[in-house]
Parts: structure tokens; sequence; C-alpha cells
């Protein structure tokens, strides 16, 4: 009768073993909460996400030794967490910053996750990310340009993409560059959509151009997901500005592309201020009918053999798609925040916070054409930067300016079809 | 008159022509059974879709696409009546409502996973291209939709007042109790509108696809415009259906060109509301 007396500690301690040996397990997995638009009008955009950021977890979770010292790739897991594993909760937003609000609760008190990236759309980021400030969880976004995201003293929102501010700039100095080589660029027109990212674009241009004492000349303002745009191309071509910036998300601009055809008009130049124009649906589209618009990027594939190249390579098998600038923004954001719950090494908010503002990442560490990632007071990239691109000879875009990053001279005027 | 005013209205007509085609197969449910089909939009994009794959698949043009997606979308309309709107029909209005929509997202979804959710597009050259009229571009893609809309509204205008079988269609719309002791039977009619509107409609799809772009949400993009252009025209008038729909395009461009895009839906929608304030049965419903 003795067994039966063992059998009450035996069992309890099998219990406790497997509760202590679940504990382990769950320390084994960071989770973190990816809020992206999954189904709706942007979910072409939503789902490229992902696929980066399943390429990037490929990276972090297995073993990437032809990565040489690129960042978390070597070894299997973080090794600042025992080799532990990254997964990713991946939520919908719908293209509704009410659901993405609601989507970045749930992920931090249903799904416990650490922290949070996404949400493409500059409004739905502005409400996420409100959630995670509430909340003390880190919020790293890669992509949404909005300068008032990082204008509203959060102190758990990190963005490493360049913003309408930077960019602004590096229009004003090509602008400056094209004109000294005899193209006209005094009269410029924005076109941009009403949503968050498109009004804060263009505000953010008018006011650097105002400064610079070379106002827009023309804003032609339209309701995103439009039906027609007839209207506003022929307003365009009243008007004859020299150049056109486009802010537009994708289906805008591929509706905006069709219709210049058809109504046969073309600036002298096309400016896109990346977003639609990035997309890899976009240039399928309407490559052909925009050939010689200029974009801003900060990715580039780089030589063949190069972490670039490979992760390149990773995505299009993943996605069936060539990388974007969009996709390696939010993959590159994606990165920057493992890096910091490695350096942490701990899945607490408050810690990765820690890491994350004394973020120090140098460009051969990065994936994308940064000067680096180091983070200001506000949460901002001080050291992002982007390159103007063009859509030349079919479906690829090249890098065309400054001239120390350029693949191949600017071709003017526009072309289109 | 400028010509580029002249330009914004033949683009308004050319417009308004597609929201008409876009509503007939809307308006005809509506007024022959009192079925508010959410799932409009999403007939449409089907329609779209199948244009792409005959395209992309077979190589055919808009003259093969558009019969094909009828015939597809005029089969999905029979499936669709007797497996779903027969039986929500007997249940409660809100039962139709919910019931349509959830085969809205059924199909939307559908497509979104089969065909993935990138932005599709027909080349703009399938149809002709642009020509010049006295400096007016016109897109043939466009024309050929809106000479399609006048004479789908012609055709669905003389089958319901000139032929047997409209008249059976409406004497069940009418009275479908009354018509059965005639010796109609009202499935076969429900049926028979079900499929003539889900025609039209797959053919409105196909012929929009040649100049817009095709992507799984792009139901809910035009949809909208639809439910206008029916409330408008007078619900259950096929005619109705084309002049609000000529109406809604004209007022569209010329206040999105004389006063901005971002308050041309604010126009369209304040004088509509307002129409409807003086004629709540639209333009040729009846009281």
């Amino acid at each position: 009768m003795r067994l039966s007396k063992l059998v009450g500690p035996l069992a309890a301690a099998a219990i406790a073993m497997g509760l202590a040996s679940g504990a382990m397990a769950q320390q084994k997995t960071v989770k973190i909460g990816a809020v992206f638009p999954l189904s709706g009008n942007a979910a072409s955009a939503g789902v490229h996400a992902k696929a980066a950021i399943e390429v990037a977890l490929d990276i972090i979770n297995n073993a990437h030794p032809e990565f040489g010292n690129f960042p978390l790739a070597k070894n299997a897991g973080l090794a600042g967490l025992g080799g532990a594993k990254v997964e990713v909760v991946f939520a919908d937003n719908q293209g509704s910053p009410a659901t993405g609000q609601n989507q970045a609760l749930r992920l931090i008190t249903e799904e416990k996750v650490v922290a949070l990236t996404g949400a493409y759309q500059s409004g739905i980021t502005l409400t996420a990310s409100a959630i995670a400030e509430k909340y003390g969880i880190p919020f790293v976004n890669g992509e949404s340009v909005a300068s008032n995201l990082t204008e509203r003293g959060f102190k758990w929102f990190f963005r490493t993409t360049p913003i309408a501010t930077d960019f602004a700039q590096v229009y004003y100095d090509f602008f400056t560059e094209m004109k000294a080589s005899g193209a006209k660029t005094d009269n410029i027109a924005v076109v941009h959509d009403t949503t968050e990212y498109g009004v804060s674009v263009a505000n953010t241009l008018a006011a650097t151009f105002k400064e610079k004492g070379h106002p827009i000349a023309q804003d032609v303002a339209y309701t995103t997901n439009a039906t027609d745009v007839q209207s506003q191309v022929l307003q365009l071509k009243d008007k004859k500005p020299d150049v056109v910036i486009m802010i537009s998300y994708t289906s805008d601009a591929i509706l905006f592309a069709k219709t210049m055809q058809a109504l046969d008009y073309k600036p002298p130049m096309l400016l896109a201020d990346d977003s639609g124009y990035s997309d890899p649906s976009f240039i399928k589209a309407a490559g052909k009918i925009s050939q010689g618009v200029f974009n801003r990027s900060s990715w580039s594939v780089g030589p063949a053999g190069s972490p670039t190249a490979i992760i390149a390579k990773l995505y299009k098998e993943k996605s069936g798609d060539e990388m974007d600038d969009t996709a390696a923004r939010q993959m590159q954001a994606f990165f920057v925040l493992a890096d910091a719950i490695d350096r942490a090494g701990s899945t607490e908010p408050a810690k990765i916070q820690a890491a994350l503002k004394a973020t120090d990442l140098k460009p051969e560490q990065l994936m994308i054409g940064y000067k680096g990632v180091k983070f200001d007071d506000k949460g901002q990239n001080i050291l992002a930067s982007g390159l103007i691109i063009q859509l030349q000879d079919g479906e690829n875009y090249v890098a065309v300016f400054p001239k120390a990053n350029a693949e191949k001279p600017p071709v003017m005027p526009y072309k289109g079809w | 008159m400028s010509i580029v005013l002249v330009q914004v209205i033949v683009g308004g007509l050319l417009l308004g022509a597609v929201y008409a085609l876009f509503s007939s197969g809307l308006t005809l449910v509506w007024g022959m059974m009192n079925v508010v089909n959410f799932a409009h939009g999403d007939f449409v994009m089907l329609g779209m879709y199948v244009a792409y794959v005959v395209y992309t698949l077979l190589g055919g043009g808009p003259l093969l696409g558009a019969p094909l997606a009828t015939l597809v979308l005029a089969t999905l309309g029979i499936v669709v009546y007797f497996g779903l709107i027969r039986d929500v029909m007997k249940g409660p209005m809100l039962a139709q409502i919910l019931g349509t929509f959830g085969l809205a997202l059924l199909l939307r979804y559908s497509v979104f996973w089969w065909f993935g959710a990138n932005f599709l597009s027909l080349p703009g050259d399938l149809v002709g291209g642009t020509f010049d009229v006295f400096g007016i571009r016109i897109e043939a893609s466009r024309l050929l939709a809106g000479i399609v809309a006048l004479l789908v509204t012609f055709g669905l205008h003389l089958l319901l007042t000139r032929t047997t079988l409209g008249s059976r269609m409406l004497a069940v719309a009418e009275d479908s109790t009354a018509a059965q002791l005639m010796g109609i039977r009202p499935d076969s009619m429900q049926a028979i509108a079900w499929a003539i509107a889900a025609g039209a409609t797959g053919l409105a799809g196909a012929l929009i696809a040649t100049f817009f772009y095709v992507v799984p949400t792009v139901g809910e993009t035009l949809g909208i415009v639809a439910f206008v252009t029916v409330s408008l025209g007078g619900f259950g008038s096929v005619p109705g259906a084309l002049i609000a729909g000529l109406l809604i395009g004209v007022i569209e461009s010329l206040s999105g060109y004389l006063i901005g895009a971002v308050y041309k839906d604010m126009v369209v929608y304040a004088l509509f509301l307002g129409f409807l304030w003086f004629r709540p049965q639209g333009l040729m419903g009846k009281t």
C-alpha cells in the first residue's frame, strides 16, 4: 500500500514538471502582433507586408549563415533570449481606423503580444498605436509617413521610415538639379486623396516648398477609391503644370494612369510619392502606361549574393512578386523590433522600449538604404533617407537621384505609354 | 462653351451610362421581387473577373468575354435564386438583407482567395483605344459600355412591356398568388428575372473591366452608386435608372471639375436627397 501513498506526490510532481516545462516552452517564443490591411481595398499592400514579415521570420528563426554578419540571421532564434523563436500574430485592419484600433486591443489583451507593428495606412497607424501607447506596448512602424504620428508625444511609438519632411527635401533637391539641367520645374501641382496620408504629405510638401520661396501652384484633392477621376485630370490639363506630384493609394493610382491615357494628358514630369506607385500590382496593371514616372524609394536589390539580394529572392518565392519599397520598409521595421527584443534579452515591454531607444544600427546592418537607424525623443528615425527612382524600360524602377546612388541618369520628359 | 467643359460633360455622360448599365440588374430584382440584392456589386465584380480570365487564359477580347460573363452570371443568378433568395423571401426583410450581404462577402472572399488581393487590369486598347472628335477625347471602351447600356435598357424595357414573358413577370411582381391562379408559376418567373438581372450585371462587369481596374473589393467601390442610381431612377424602372445614371454622371463630372473632386459626392447626394424630398418614388417610379 506504500505505492498508493506515492501516487499522489508523484502525480503532483509530474504536473509540476509539466507546468514548468510548459512555462519554459512559453519563454521560447516571442509573440509580436502585426496589424495590416489583409482585406478591403488596400489588401494588396497588406498581403505583401505579411509576406515580407514571414520572410523576416524565416531569417530570424532559422539559421542563415549565407547572410554573413547580418543581424539575427546567423543562428536560429533570438540569441539574447536563449534562441527563442519569434511568432507573429497577424490581424486584419480591413482598411478602417476603428477596426485597426480594435485589432490592436485584441492583440494586446487577448493574444498577449509583447510588441506591435503595422498598420500601413497612416490613418490606421494613428489609432492602433494610440492603443499600444495606452497599454505600454512598443509599436514599431516602418511605412506610415504622415508627419503627425511622431508629434503626439508618445513614449511607445517608434518609426523607422523617412517621413514627409525628409522627402519633401529630397524632392526639392531633385527639382533644383533637374532645373539646372534644363527642365522646367517651377509650376508644381500636387494631386492627393483626403486620407490621413494624402492630406499630411500634401500639407508638408506645401509648407516645405513655400518656405523655400517656391509655393505649390495647384492642389487637386479627391476622395480615395474614386470611381472616376476624369475631372481631376482635366483640371491638370487645363492648368498645364510642369510637374505633377501624385500622392495616391494603388486603386486611385491605376485609375489616374488609365484616365490620363484616355484623355491624352502627359505632364512633362510626373513624380509619385511611393505607396500606390510602388505596389507591384500597380506596375503590372498600369506600368506600361506610366513609363518615366519618378518615385521615391529606399530599397535596392544590390549585388548578387548580398543580404538584400537573398532577401529579394526569398521574398519573390514567398509572395510571387518582386520586392517593393513599401514591403522592404515594413520588413526593416520588423528587423529593428526583433533586434531590440534580442538586445533587451527580455519580453518585458519596458525593457524592449529601452532597447529600442538605444537602437543604433549602421547601414551595413540594414536591408534598406537608410544611413542607419537611431531614434530621436519622438521615436522618429533620424537616419532615414531615400532616393528618387524612375520607371524605365518596362517594369523596373532604377535609381536616378542623388547622383552618388544613381544607376542611370533621369530621362525627361514623362513618356507615359 | 469651352472645349474642356464639353469634354467634362461628354465624360460625365459616358460615366453615367456605365452607372446605368451597372444598375440595370439591381433595379430589375428590386422592382420585380422587392428584394434588395446587396451582392449586386459583387456580381459585377464576378463579371469583371470572367472577362479577365477570358482575356488572360483564352486571349479573347470583350467580344468573347462579355457574352460569357452574361452566361456565367445568369447561371449564378438562377443558382442564387433557388439556393438562397426563394427561402429568404419568406422570411423578414432583415433576412433578405443579411442573406444577400452574406452572399456578397462569400463571393468577394472566394475571389480574394482564388485570385489574391492584387489589382488586375486589362490592356487599355482592348476595345480600340481612344479617338478624337473635334478635340473631344472619347474612350472606345466607355463608348461601347454606353451603347450597350442603352441597348440593355431598351431591351429590358421591351421585354417587360411588349412580351408575354414580361407580362407574366410583372404579374408575379404585382401579386404572385393571383398570378399562380392564372396558371403562371411564380418560381419560374422569378428565377428568370434573376437570370436576366444577374446576366445584365455580368455583362456590365465584363464591359467595365475594359477600362477599370479589377480587384475583389471593386464591387464595394462601385456598389453604392448603383443603389443611388436605382433609387433616383425609381424602384424597378429600367429607363429611370438610365436617366438617373446619366444625370449622376454629368453632375459628378461638372461638380468635380468646377468645384473640386472632394465635393462632388456632397453635391450629388445633396441633390439626391433634395429630389427625394419632392419625389420619393424617384424619377420614373410608381407611387
